[in-house]
């Protein structure tokens, strides 16, 4: 219609912002764009937003990060410090220590740009981490999205770089803690080590040089990289089009929710808000990095507490976690003259390699062995692929058994034990607490399917506890209504695919390694009620309500 | 010279020259540890001090630390640790230990000053050992600075750079220094209590253990510049709060916006 009427007459604007507006619009084409953006829609979702978080968290990451880079300096050059905290005054450390504490302490609003970018980076992390186990457990890896959730694991580990580079910045005891431990790791990789960490550091630990390399690569590199991945990551979101959670009217072929303007984006512009208010309001109350009380970097002293920041902790706490020596077996040993410390090598680059090789394949394992190859757009209810949620518990366990040993420390203190004891019971934990979890996830996703199951075919308890004429109790029992039975019987349920002949009708050993593996995915499975067991148990529902308001036929039962 | 190098194959050369190297090394030490002798006692105790001393000391201590403090199988002897050892572990209150464990707690002081000072008074008679220390090492005036760099090097590995404390092996720990006397700071220095090193004269002269004292009291009463400390534990305490306290804020803002809809 518009476009027949433009081909007629040209649009005239009335006022003097109307033909602005028109003489840009008529060389960008932002009206096509608006419309086009503006109409797509997102279903709303409390769990749906910790993408944004991480984003608006990036972006607020950006504007601190750049008020800082204008007063830090990524010298390690040796100074004296002449700025106003007295109790390192006049103490020898680098110039990029002595420009980080002049920013805590001499820059107008500097400590809490500082706080505000350390605080945010945290968050970043957090939210990255919570959001892709979301994705997970509601299974929005799936067709078509596997890329996605590759590109969304790249973020993670770009966000740990970025994040890891910066904390090393400020040159003080803690970061320099870190940095020794990275060096001693990269150190025990075999034969390259030692020459990558000389490559690295510019000579031997630490050098002159660090500081600069990784300032570069925490301002420059890393980010440029982020930012890269935020743009794919995010057009793949359009071009997808977002999930949705099972309910009356959703299915694989259509989007239920809120058109992108104009509510949406006033929301999503507010929620910016929301989480920059959270994060100055922490950055304001709460200290984070105090650097000016670990001093300056010095190889010999490590202080007691001294923990990477948390996205990091579970490399440390697996470190803690390995013996050096298991009775008379040791790790370390010398082998054609080079020395190979498997105590290092293994708990540093083991675990993490484990975590994200799965991370990174689960979409494709979990296609192969369910041979689904359709696209989903409704999402799993975690519970109703009891499986991938107890595989997805299990290895979340294992992270968090690491994550915690990377506080043994603090645990020991702070709740009385022998440190020696929180140590043994999470080294038992690092092997049996995933099976517990496995196990114990998969019977309480099991359960809750049942619970639906008797909800969606009985009604809900009400509480009202009825005597029957011939002295029988029952209690009664009210029915869904529509829409949330919808929710407790609309899922799949997929069987177990027994091994398949392929063209050649030969069942290979692959084949038959796939099925055996399909029957641990979905041997035990609750199917959702069928629309003949609801029609059964409400007329056997209605039956006995006539049979308790009529004497004589509760002789039948 | 001559006469010398000629008797340089005498049989007891070997030995003689063992005895000037023993000698020498010998005398060396006596020398350099005379900085670490006992001083003698600036806190005047009186004869009966030390009496009264040794009453409360039978009737409060003796059981562990047998009569005349010579130690039994449960408390080792106390001959020659010193007034600054007893005023101490007395004063902080982990003397009459409370139960046994794996390291003396802090507790309320059982004995008053007066009584402290008595049962100090006691068991330095017993022996020499370092003395409670001088006022003026105590006043808190120092080089902060240097006592920090002090503090990081000898104390933070295992009290924590911020002095919030931290953990040893087997149920050990060092504890949080926020709240301890210069008094008590000083003594544990020299006395070494618990798993405590000793940190001597010759190892950290008196002035910087002022130092490090004056660097303690300055970060303890300037605060933390950034809001509240979290405990001062670094890292973890800063992750636990993004996860529970940051995070849990944003997810109760995510419900709230998305609670109208659907």
């Amino acid at each position: 219609m518009s476009a027949s009427s433009t081909a007629e007459a040209p649009f005239v604007p009335k006022t003097k912002v109307g033909s602005f507006t028109n003489f840009v619009d008529e060389r960008v084409g932002g009206s096509g764009i608006l419309r086009e953006f503006g109409r797509k829609v997102f279903p709303d979702h409390w769990s749906f937003m910790f993408g944004e978080v991480a984003l608006y968290s990036f972006v607020i990451l950006l504007m601190s990060g750049t008020f800082l880079t204008f007063f830090f300096d990524p010298s390690m050059a040796e100074t004296h410090y002449q700025g106003s905290y007295t109790p390192l005054y006049n103490v020898e450390m680098s110039v990029a220590y002595s420009s980080s504490l002049n920013i805590s302490f001499d820059v107008r609003g500097g400590l809490f740009m500082r706080q505000v970018h350390h605080w945010a980076a945290l968050l970043f992390v957090a939210s990255l981490g919570v959001h892709m186990l979301r994705v997970f457990f509601t299974g929005a890896f799936r067709k078509p999205r596997e890329m996605n959730w590759v590109v969304g694991g790249v973020l993670l580990i770009l966000a740990m770089a970025a994040g890891f580079t910066g904390y090393s910045l400020p040159d003080d005891l803690l970061s320099g803690n870190g940095l020794r431990i990275i060096d001693g790791v990269i150190k025990s990789i075999p034969v390259i080590g030692t020459y990558t960490s000389f490559f690295l550091f510019g000579g031997e630990f630490p050098g002159t040089a660090i500081i600069g390399r990784l300032y570069v690569l925490h301002i420059l590199l890393v980010p440029a990289l982020i930012l890269l991945m935020i743009v794919i990551h995010l057009f793949m979101v359009v071009v997808h089009k977002h999930t949705q959670y099972p309910g009356p009217g959703r299915n694989d072929g259509n989007v239920v929710g809120y058109p992108l303007g104009p509510v949406y984006a006033a929301k999503a512009g507010g929620f910016f808000f929301i989480v920059f208010g959270v994060l100055a309001l922490m950055a304001a109350a709460f200290t984070i990095n105090p650097i000016w009380n670990y001093g300056p970097y010095d190889p010999s002293p490590v202080s007691a507490g001294t923990q990477p920041d948390w996205y990091i902790g579970f490399v440390d706490g697996a470190l803690r976690l390995m013996p050096g020596v298991i009775n008379d077996f040791h790790f370390e040993w010398v082998i054609f003259g080079r020395t190979l410390t498997l105590n290092v090598l293994l708990p540093a680059l083991v675990p993490a390699g484990i975590i994200f090789t799965v991370l990174f394949m689960y979409p494709w394992i979990e296609r192969w062995i369910t041979k689904d190859n359709r696209e989903h757009h409704v999402l799993d209810r975690p519970r109703n692929a009891p499986t991938r949620t107890a595989i997805g518990v299990a290895g979340f366990t294992w992270y968090c058994v690491m994550w915690a040993a990377a506080g043994s420390d603090l645990i020991a203190t702070h709740f009385h034990v022998s440190l020696n004891d929180v140590t043994y019971w999470l080294r038992a934990l690092f092997f049996i607490g995933p099976v517990i979890a496995f196990i114990v996830t998969k019977r309480i996703a099991l359960a809750l399917q049942r619970k639906d199951r008797e909800i969606a075919l009985h009604g809900r308890e009400t509480g009202r506890i009825v005597r029957l004429p011939h002295g029988e109790f029952i209690e009664v029992h009210a029915p869904l209504d529509e829409y949330k039975r919808y929710k407790l019987v609309g899922f799949e349920s997929p069987a177990p695919i027994p091994a398949q002949p392929n063209e050649h009708g030969v069942v290979t050993r692959k084949e038959k390694r796939r099925a055996a593996l399909s029957k641990w995915f979905f041997e035990d499975r609750v199917a959702p009620a069928t629309p003949a067991e609801l029609e059964a148990a409400h007329a056997h529902g209605h039956h006995e309500a006539i049979a308790a308001g009529e004497d004589q036929k509760s002789l039948s039962h | 010279m001559k006469a010398l190098s000629q008797k340089r194959r005498h049989p007891l050369a070997a030995i003689a020259l063992l005895l000037m190297g023993l000698l020498l090394t010998g005398g060396l030490y006596a020398v350099a540890t005379t900085v670490n002798q006992a001083k003698a006692d600036t806190t005047s105790f009186s004869a009966s001090d030390v009496e009264e001393g040794g009453k409360l000391f039978a009737a409060n201590c003796a059981t562990c630390h047998g009569m005349g403090a010579s130690g039994t199988q449960d408390g080792p002897s106390l001959v020659g640790v010193g007034a600054a050892a007893v005023d101490f572990q007395v004063g902080t209150g982990r003397m009459p230990m409370q139960m046994s464990g794996p390291q003396a707690q802090k507790k309320p002081a059982q004995f008053n000053e007066e009584q402290t000072k008595q049962l100090s008074a006691y068991v330095a008679s017993l022996g020499a050992g370092p003395a409670i220390p001088e006022e003026h090492l105590l006043d808190g005036k120092g080089d902060a600075a240097n006592g920090g760099e002090l503090f990081r090097v000898n104390c933070a590995m295992c009290h924590n750079a911020a002095a919030a404390g931290g953990a040893l092996t087997r149920g050990k720990f060092a504890p949080g220094l926020a709240g301890v006397s210069a008094e008590h700071i000083y003594e544990a220095m020299a006395t070494g209590p618990q798993n405590m090193p000793v940190f001597n004269d010759s190892n950290v002269t008196p002035e910087d253990k002022r130092d490090i004292i004056t660097f303690l009291k300055t970060i303890e009463a300037n605060g933390s510049p950034g809001g509240a400390e979290l405990g001062s534990l670094g890292p973890v305490s800063e992750g636990l709060f993004v996860w529970v306290a940051g995070l849990g804020v944003i997810i109760a803002f995510t419900i709230w916006l998305t609670s109208r809809t659907s």
